[in-house]
């Protein structure tokens, strides 16, 4: 499963960060995570607003840090 | 090149989601007018363009975008109303809709100008 989270770098960014990493863990999934803090691939996305959360491609989160149940349900 | 135009915002500082702005683009020339006005509010930094063909192909960022909209306003060329017929059918019904037809706007006689364009900024701007 690929993870990647979208964002500049801020405290909500790295907050759904570490959510994602531990939702990842508790699920026992075998994932590769990477951040993408720039702009123009950010809007490849056709994300408006960060942070924003991206699994195997497509975009479940917007604009907010899920809680860690929301994680699992958007990693399952 | 990027999906749409506009700058991605960040959402901490508690910022509210984004103002997007629907065009029908279509191709006449009022399709073309709602556009343009589209574009010109997006650099004018009123609301962020994105793209229609975003919301009727689920495209997943545009969609969940648009979910956290601070508000949606539509802007179709003519009665025919794509652009707010396609968000409603992608479950978008919190829609503030412009119609330029209803501004005066003939189909088929409409000019593209800075002129035309100006006019249909002013009345988008009531609902941005």
């Amino acid at each position: 499963m690929k993870i990647q989270v979208l964002g500049p770098g801020c405290a909500k960014c790295t907050k759904l960060l570490e959510t994602a990493a531990a939702a990842a863990k508790e699920l026992g999934l075998d994932y590769e995570m990477e951040k993408i803090a720039d702009i123009n691939q950010i809007m490849s996305f056709g994300v408006m607003m960060t942070p924003g959360l991206v699994v195997d491609g497509e975009v479940k989160s917007v604009g907010k840090v899920p809680s860690l149940d929301e994680m699992k349900k958007f990693l399952r | 090149m990027s999906t749409m135009q506009g700058e991605c915002g960040c959402s901490c500082g508690g910022n509210a989601g984004p103002k997007i702005i629907f065009s029908c683009s279509g191709c006449a020339d009022v399709g073309e007018l709602a556009d343009q006005a589209a574009r010109k509010l997006t650099r004018d930094g009123a609301g962020k363009m994105a793209c229609l063909a975003g919301i009727s192909g689920r495209v997943s960022g545009i969609v969940k975008s648009t979910e956290i909209a601070q508000s949606i306003l539509a802007i179709d060329g003519c009665p025919l109303d794509c652009a707010r017929k396609t968000l409603e059918i992608a479950g978008f019904t919190r829609v503030n809709h412009l119609r330029l037809s209803d501004l005066g706007f003939e189909k088929g006689k409409a000019e593209v100008s800075a002129s035309s364009i100006a006019s249909v900024i002013s009345k988008a701007m009531i609902y941005l």
